[in-house]
């Protein structure tokens, strides 16, 4: 059982080849989570950058221009090279085939492919920072990204690729699943996280393509001069918008429904409980996914669209809602009655509850039109996506990472600097973003660069909280590849899980598993199964036994 | 923070307002109750159900259709309370009463314009009547600005191919700020203006006084104050420094070289021409994106604004 010693997917091969040509799915999965992680660097150094400048108003350490651009390149790096790969593309990769017994995922090629393609398209939002970066938002909104001179078209040409990447991995996600689950796996004894990651891949197949050609039809108007946006030319502005948020809408749900399937995981993993209401979690995972492809105007209640128009897109919105708030409650009874411990992934579950809590009851007051109107564009909205978004997807991103950790380098991260750092991310959190709502309410709009006197004491506590983050993350990354190195070795299943991808070595062996696994108990039967020590109990033998001794 | 405001909102100044925090504050008390209900819950069972002694099998709790149940329809019914609340005092805010007076909105890069029907025309500061409602028909001359008002508690965006309109009652005399919204680019921070509520006296002593303005005042006191009305300090300093455009400080009688490359020294007719044609010559180092002035300023207001810069030694 020592890591050393066998053979597994990290040291079956050796070499800079052997990673570059792989078509393991761990390994791509680890390929895409360098990357990833290096994305997420960059976007809170940018971040942090924002907070810094946000701290005083008037100009303390860079230009409006600069600013601008820092913001934009906050959000583009942190959604289209951060967040929508995270969960699925990194993490995702590394787990999907474990969980369901496969050996990898239905098409191998295709996944290198897809990072690939990611690498290419991180390359052009890459050029377009040293090529005069864009300050546009990340939302490239016309006719304002039709006519600055700043370098739109290699950001948008860079998003544009990074969807093709997105859709290769849900096409491969959803042939996997459909195609390979162990012997014995119905659809309805898959782990929630499979369900959930399903969902995404529907979304990020069928809403992906239109994101493609709006940013394409971008690129044509600058380049050709052809109006399709840009009303000089006999466009129109607002069109823009509505297909911008037809892909970008739903692009939330392929952020948070990947997180959500992670919290199924470790909140019944960690309290030893079957999952409360598994199939209410897998059709809600689904329900969200048809739903969100229904209410995009909600971003556009102040565009000019038709008073009918944002009546029946507030009316789905709050639609949308409730199967998330069915989440919360089936999540909150799966820990009635279970056997909780408290390592770091259940820490993250548990401020997960807390902070997606209020990332939803503040989008409902945002769903009602009339506060809407008041709220759009506000930092009070900054603080909403960041309470679904960072408290959201995030949050449980982390949980995920630590969860899977052990299985991923056969290593145990420092639980004590763990809960540190974890702390530290918590407060942080809620100092850098709760501030917001208060700033937003009393009419501080975004993407200020400058502000009334009047709101400087909650922009600085906001920056404050943002140094708290940085810091709780250095320490994360401190321990995390202090542990790659020198961690203690983990066990195939440290958090007495159910669910296969804990059945094979830490770290699986190259082909996952020795052999084709079957599916014995369901992912969550904590009622008639433990693990402890890396072995399996059933409660049928321990009954037998005690029935001996009587 | 506002004063006057509460701890979440600035005050309220509109007829809207009130009605608007309303929802605002029935959506946060649920909010609480419910985030009671399911964070108190994780907490509590969180420490009540902490592993304790052996590892055991746990209950084979599953699911409870009548709980399911229960937390999907309670939830629906109060989102759907909501929604037409939010809706009802939508339509109200949307449909301008017939009695609104109508006040003509310009938004640019990076200053607003508001043109009278009796004539008047101010830059980033509305000035309006208290107890009147007042109907914005608002559009834009490059990209998408956005009106706000915090204390009237309302909003739209200003776009440069059609009409949008936006109306509000202002309940309390006062100033109001009013900010710009839709990112706009390099000043949109800059993009500030004041709502003023007048008394219906005040206002119409205004607006009679709002023709001749600067009447009495030598042509270079009047030329700092349109330096200050009309915005021209959003991409201007007088200090020296460069914003968007170049500073005004010792501009008149320099010579400076233009992005064509030809030479120019500001004088009267330079000056003019800038203002009313500013693509015309573009100095050297910044970019052509200064808007004209042709209609907003008028002849002895740019008399004005030349006798000014004479001073700014």
């Amino acid at each position: 059982m020592s890591v050393a010693t066998t053979a597994n997917y990290l040291n079956a091969e050796k070499g800079i080849k052997s990673w570059l040509f792989t078509l393991d799915h761990k390994r791509i999965g680890l390929m895409y989570l360098f990357a990833v992680m290096t994305s997420f660097f960059l976007g809170g150094v940018f971040a942090l950058l924002i907070r810094l400048e946000l701290l005083h108003p008037g100009q303390d350490f860079f230009t409006a221009d600069t600013y601008n651009q820092l913001f934009t390149l906050h959000g583009a790096v942190m959604i289209f090279l951060f967040i929508i790969p995270a969960i699925p593309a990194a993490l995702g990769n590394f787990v999907l085939p474990l969980m369901l017994g496969a050996k990898d995922v239905a098409f191998p090629r295709l996944n290198l492919a897809s990072f690939y393609i990611y690498v290419v398209g991180a390359l052009f939002a890459l050029y377009s920072i040293v090529a005069g970066a864009v300050d546009t938002g990340w939302t490239f909104y016309t006719p304002y990204s039709t006519t600055t001179s700043t370098s739109v078209i290699s950001m948008t040409m860079g998003a544009f690729i990074l969807g093709f990447s997105s859709i290769f991995t849900g096409v491969n996600f959803i042939a996997t699943i459909h195609k390979m689950r162990a012997p014995g796996m119905t659809w309805f004894k898959m782990p929630l996280m499979v369900w959930a990651l399903y969902a995404t891949s529907i979304i990020q197949v069928l809403a992906t393509p239109v994101l493609g050609i709006t940013l394409l039809l971008l690129v044509i108007e600058r380049t050709v001069g052809i109006g399709i946006f840009d009303p000089a030319m006999g466009g129109d502005p607002v069109l823009f918008q509505h297909f911008f948020w037809f892909y970008s809408h739903p692009a939330v749900y392929i952020m948070v429904l990947p997180g959500m399937g992670i919290i199924s995981e470790l909140v019944a993993t960690f309290s030893k409980k079957k999952i409360f209401g598994y199939k209410l979690i897998a059709y809600s995972s689904l329900g969200i996914a048809l739903i969100s492809f229904l209410v995009w105007g909600h971003h556009m209640f102040t565009s000019g669209q038709s008073e009918f128009s944002s009546m029946v897109f507030s009316f789905l919105t709050f639609f949308v809602g409730i199967p998330s708030g069915i989440k919360m409650f089936n999540w909150l009874a799966t820990m009635y009655k279970g056997r909780i411990t408290f390592e770091a992934p259940m820490l993250y579950t548990i401020a997960f509850m807390f902070l997606f809590a209020i990332g939803g009851f503040t989008g409902i007051m945002l769903g009602a039109i009339s506060i809407d109107i008041h709220m759009h564009d506000t930092y009070f909205v900054v603080a909403h996506f960041h309470y679904t978004m960072m408290g959201g997807t995030v949050i449980a991103f982390l949980g995920g990472l630590h969860y899977w950790w052990p299985k991923i380098w056969g290593r145990m991260y420092n639980e004590k600097l763990a809960r540190v750092a974890w702390a530290f991310i918590f407060v942080g959190f809620n100092v850098t973003f709760f501030t917001q709502f208060f700033l937003g309410a009393q009419g501080m709009p975004r993407r200020y660069y400058n502000y009334l006197d009047q709101y400087q004491p909650l922009h600085m506590y906001s920056t404050y909280g943002s140094w708290m983050l940085g810091v709780g993350f250095l320490i994360m990354a401190y321990y995390l590849i202090y542990s790659i190195y020198k961690g203690p070795k983990a066990p195939n299943n440290p958090w007495g899980a159910l669910s296969m991808e804990w059945q094979t070595t830490s770290p699986p062996i190259q082909h996952n598993f020795e052999d084709q696994p079957v599916l014995e108990h369901e992912p969550y039967d904590y009622d008639t199964r433990m693990v402890v020590n890396d072995e399996l109990i059933k409660k049928e033998d321990v009954k037998e036994k005690e029935d001996i001794n009587v | 923070m506002d004063p006057n405001g509460s701890l979440i909102f600035p005050s309220q100044v509109s007829t809207i307002a009130p009605e608007v925090d309303a929802l605002f504050d029935f959506i946060l008390y649920l909010s609480i109750i419910f985030f009671i209900l399911v964070v108190g819950g994780t907490f509590y069972f969180a420490w009540k159900y902490r592993k304790k002694g052996e590892d055991t099998f746990t209950k084979d709790l599953s699911h409870n259709n009548m709980l399911e149940v229960l937390w999907t329809v309670i939830p629906t019914i109060l989102v759907f309370i909501i929604f037409v609340w939010g809706f009802k005092s939508y339509m109200k805010m949307t449909i301008p009463p017939d009695t609104s007076m109508e006040i003509k909105v310009t938004g640019q890069k990076w200053f607003w314009t508001f043109n009278y029907a009796e004539g008047a025309t101010t830059t980033n500061e509305l000035v309006v009547p208290v107890n009147q409602p007042v109907k914005l028909l608002m559009s834009s001359n490059d990209v998408i600005h956005s009106f706000y008002v915090p204390n009237f508690r309302t909003k739209m965006d200003v776009l440069p191919n059609r009409y949008t309109q936006l109306w509000f009652e202002a309940t309390e005399t006062g100033e109001y700020n009013l900010f710009c919204t839709e990112y706009c680019g390099k000043g949109h921070s800059e993009m500030i203006g004041k709502v003023k509520v007048l008394t219906r006296a005040d206002y119409d002593a205004w607006l009679a006084g709002a023709g001749n303005a600067g009447a009495n005042m030598k042509p270079e006191e009047f030329g700092a104050k349109l330096y200050k009305d009309k915005a021209c300090f959003t991409c201007h300093s007088i200090d020296g420094s460069p914003l968007v455009g170049p500073s005004f400080k010792g501009l008149f009688g320099r010579t400076e070289k233009m992005t064509d490359g030809s030479e120019a020294t500001a004088d009267e007719n330079y000056i003019r021409e800038s203002i009313l044609e500013p693509q015309a010559k573009v100095v050297q180092g910044f970019q052509p994106i200064m808007p004209t002035y042709q209609g907003v300023l008028k002849d002895e207001e740019i008399d004005a604004l030349i006798a000014y810069f004479k001073t700014l030694k």
